[in-house]
C-alpha cells in the first residue's frame, strides 16, 4: 500500500515538476530580458557544476580540486568538435588535419568531451584516488595545473594564454536545463543504486566499508568518471554561451566558486547543491553589478572590484566554521513530510507502514 | 664557458632558487606538522609582505628597515590568520582545514585587489642588490647572493632555535604526537603561535626575494610560489621541517635540470612535469624522503 502510494506520489511529482520548469523556461524565454535570461543559464551550468562536483567529492570523501581541469577540457574540446572548417583556418590555422574538418552538432560534441573527460578521470584517477583525505586534494590540484599548463602551451589547438575566440552562440535555456535535468537525475539515480550506497560507505568509513566487500577504488573512480563527464558537458555550455574565454578563465576562481556552492549547500546533498547555487549566484549577480559602482541615493560608490569574492570568501569561511555541514548537510528536500500533513489518508497511511515496519 | 663553468652556473641557478622554495616550504612544513593544516595562504603572506615594503619605501621609509617592517608584517598577518581562521576548527578533518585556508586565500588576495587594484607594480630593488658579478663566465646577481646568505642565516638560526630551545623542542614534540605533549605540559596555543610566526616571518624573507627576482608585486603573485613549495614539502615529506629544506633544493635542482634537458619546444612544459613529479612522489613515497610512515592507502 505505502509503496504503491510513494510510487504514485514520486512520479507524478517528478512530472509537475518537469512542467513546472517548462513552465518557468517558457515564462523566462518570451517574458524575460535578455539579462534575466542569461543570469538564468549562468544558474544552470553552476548547478550541473556543483551537483557533479557533489557526486565525486560529497559522496566518496574523495575532495578534487581539479575538477575545473575536466571543464576546461569540455569547453575547449566542444568548441573543436563544433567550430565550422572555415573558422578554424582562421583562428586555428596549425590545427592538425584530422581535427581541422571535424564539424559536428552541439548533442554529439556535448556527449563526446563528457566521455573525452570520463576517459581522462579514469586514467588520473586509477593512480590519485588511492590517495587519501589532503593528499588527494593536492594530486587533484596538480592535475589542474598540469591541465592549465598544456593549455597554456598547446597553442596549435587553445591559441596558448590568448583568448579563444569563433564558437557559435549554440547555448540556449534549453539545452542548459535539459542538461540540468538529466545531471540531477543521474545523480540522484546513481545516488540510490547499490554503487551509490558503496559510496557513501567509502565516506563514512574506509575500512569498515572494504571489510563489508566494497571495492572502494572502484567506488571512488565510477564516481570520479561520472563527475568529469557533467562537469565536462557544463564547461561545453558554458563555451558556447560565453564565446570568448582563456586558459584563466578556468583557474581558481571558478574553482572555489563551485566549492563555495557545494559546501554551503551541504555534502552529499543533491537539493542543498541546487538551493546553495541558486541562491548564490544571484547574490553574486548583485555583487557583481555593484563592484562596477552603483548610485545609491544619489550617491554614485566607486568601483569595488573584488568584492563579490571577498563576501564569497566571508560566507565560506563563516560556513566551514558555524555549519561544516551546509545548509542541508547531507539531506535531501522532500515534498514527502509537507504532502503528509496536508493530506489526511496519506498520514494514515505513512503511520500505518511505520507501525508495520515496526 | 667550460663545462666546468657551466656546471657551477646551473648549480648556482639550482641553490638560489632552492633557497627560495626552502624558506617557503619551512612554514608549511611546521604547521602541518602540528596542526596537519596545509595552508594555502602561505603565499599570500609573500604577497602582503611585498606591498609592506612597497608602501614602506615610498613613504622614505630606508629599504633594510622596510625590509624588517615587511617580515613582522608577514608575522603578523600569520599569528592573525591562525588565531582568526585556523583555531576554530582546529582539529577537525584535514580535508576541512585545507579547504579553510582556500577560503582564507580568497579573502586575501580578493581584499588585496580592492585595496592595492589588480595592476603590477614594480619591485623597488635597493642599489645593493642590481648589481651583476662575473666570476670568470660565471654570472651571479645580487639577488642570488642575498637568495644564498639570507638562506643560510636563516637555516642556521632556524637549526638552533628547534633542536636548542624549549620552545623547538615543544614544537617538535608536538609534530612527534599531539596528545603526549599536551601530556607532558606544553602549551599547544604557544606552540602554535610560534609556528605560524616563525613559518610566516621565513615566508616574508621569501616572498621578497621572489619579487625582486621577478621584479614584480601584484596581488596573485603568491600562487605560483606556494604551490612549489607544497611540492618541496611533499618530496621532502609533509611535516618536517629538515625535508622541506631538502625537498626545496632538491625542487630547484629539478627545475634547472628540467629546463636543461627538455628540447626547446617543451621548456613551457616545465611546470608540468613538475607536478608530475608531485604525484609519482605522493604514489611511490608519500610520506616522502624524511617524513614518516602514516595514513592509510586504498
Amino acid at each position: 500500500m505505502i509503496e504503491r502510494w510513494q510510487a504514485r506520489v514520486r512520479a507524478m511529482s517528478l512530472l509537475a515538476g518537469l512542467a513546472l520548469l517548462a513552465l518557468a523556461l517558457l515564462g523566462l524565454q518570451y517574458g524575460a530580458s535578455t539579462y534575466v535570461q542569461r543570469v538564468a543559464v549562468d544558474i544552470g551550468i553552476m548547478i550541473i557544476l556543483t551537483v557533479s562536483l557533489n557526486l565525486s567529492n560529497g559522496y566518496t570523501g574523495v575532495f578534487s580540486l581539479g575538477h575545473t581541469g575536466f571543464m576546461a577540457l569540455g569547453a575547449y574540446g566542444s568548441a573543436l568538435l563544433t567550430m565550422t572548417p572555415q573558422v578554424k583556418a582562421l583562428n586555428l590555422p596549425d590545427l592538425p588535419a584530422w581535427l581541422a574538418h571535424v564539424h559536428l552538432g552541439f548533442l554529439p560534441a556535448l556527449v563526446l568531451v563528457g566521455l573525452a573527460a570520463a576517459a581522462v578521470a579514469l586514467a588520473v584517477g586509477y593512480p590519485i584516488l588511492r590517495l587519501t583525505g589532503p593528499y588527494v586534494a593536492v594530486a587533484t590540484l596538480g592535475f589542474l595545473v598540469i591541465v592549465h599548463i598544456v593549455i597554456i602551451n598547446a597553442q596549435a589547438y587553445t591559441r596558448g594564454a590568448r583568448t579563444f575566440l569563433g564558437l557559435a552562440p549554440l547555448t540556449n535555456l534549453w539545452w542548459v536545463y535539459g542538461a540540468v535535468v538529466v545531471t540531477i537525475y543521474t545523480a540522484w539515480r546513481i545516488v540510490n543504486s547499490p554503487i551509490g550506497r558503496a559510496m557513501l560507505a567509502v565516506r563514512e568509513d574506509p575500512v569498515a566499508a572494504r571489510g563489508a566487500g566494497v571495492d572502494i577504488l572502484r567506488a571512488r573512480l565510477w564516481s570520479f568518471a561520472v563527475s568529469a563527464f557533467f562537469t565536462a558537458v557544463a564547461g561545453a555550455l558554458w563555451a558556447h554561451f560565453i564565446l570568448a574565454f582563456s586558459a584563466s578563465s578556468f583557474w581558481f576562481a571558478v574553482t572555489f566558486e563551485v566549492i563555495v556552492m557545494l559546501i554551503v549547500g551541504g555534502l552529499g546533498s543533491i537539493s542543498g547543491s541546487v538551493a546553495a547555487t541558486v541562491a548564490l549566484s544571484i547574490l553574486s549577480e548583485v555583487l557583481r553589478n555593484a563592484e562596477r559602482g552603483v548610485t545609491l541615493f544619489g550617491y554614485h560608490t566607486p568601483a569595488l572590484y573584488g568584492l563579490s569574492q571577498i563576501v564569497f570568501a566571508l560566507v565560506f569561511i563563516a560556513f566551514i566554521v558555524y555549519r561544516p555541514q551546509g545548509l542541508f548537510g547531507d539531506r535531501e528536500f522532500s515534498l514527502w513530510p509537507i504532502l503528509a500533513r496536508w493530506y489526511p489518508p496519506l498520514r494514515e497511511a505513512v503511520m500505518a507502514g511505520r507501525q508495520l515496519a515496526e | 664557458m667550460t663545462l666546468a663553468e657551466l656546471w657551477v652556473q646551473q648549480l648556482l641557478n639550482a641553490v638560489s632558487i632552492g633557497s627560495m622554495y626552502a624558506l617557503l616550504a619551512i612554514g608549511l612544513a611546521m604547521v602541518f606538522g602540528i596542526l596537519r593544516l596545509i595552508n594555502f595562504a602561505h603565499g599570500d603572506l609573500l604577497m602582503v609582505g611585498a606591498y609592506v615594503l612597497i608602501y614602506a619605501v615610498a613613504a622614505g621609509i630606508p629599504f633594510w628597515v622596510a625590509f624588517l617592517l615587511s617580515v613582522a608584517a608577514a608575522a603578523l598577518l600569520g599569528v592573525l590568520m591562525e588565531r582568526l581562521a585556523y583555531r576554530p576548527v582546529r582539529g577537525q578533518h584535514e580535508v576541512v582545514l585545507l579547504l579553510t585556508s582556500f577560503g582564507v586565500t580568497m579573502l586575501l588576495e580578493n581584499s588585496a585587489i580592492l585595496a592595492f587594484s589588480p595592476r603590477t607594480r614594480p619591485f623597488p630593488l635597493p642599489e645593493a642588490l642590481s648589481g651583476v658579478y662575473h666570476v670568470g663566465h660565471v654570472v651571479m646577481s645580487g639577488i642570488d647572493l642575498a637568495a644564498l646568505a639570507s638562506a643560510l642565516v636563516l637555516l642556521v638560526g632556524l637549526n638552533l632555535v628547534v633542536t636548542r630551545t624549549k620552545l623547538g623542542v615543544s614544537m617538535r614534540a608536538a609534530a612527534e604526537d599531539l596528545t603526549a605533549a599536551h601530556l607532558v605540559g606544553i602549551h599547544l596555543d604557544r606552540v602554535v603561535l610560534a609556528a605560524f610566526a616563525i613559518g610566516s616571518a621565513l615566508a616574508g624573507v621569501a616572498g621578497l626575494l621572489w619579487a625582486a627576482k621577478s621584479g614584480r608585486v601584484e596581488p596573485l603573485m603568491g600562487f605560483t610560489p606556494v604551490l612549489k613549495a607544497f611540492v618541496a614539502t611533499v618530496i621532502g615529506g609533509l611535516g618536517s621541517i629538515g625535508g622541506a629544506v631538502l625537498g626545496g633544493y632538491l625542487l630547484g635542482l629539478a627545475e634547472v635540470a628540467l629546463q636543461a634537458v627538455l628540447p626547446p619546444g617543451l621548456t613551457g612544459y616545465r611546470d608540468g612535469f613538475v607536478f608530475i613529479l608531485l604525484i609519482l612522489v605522493l604514489l611511490v613515497r608519500p610520506h616522502g624522503l624524511l617524513g614518516k610512515a602514516e595514513g592509510d592507502r586504498v
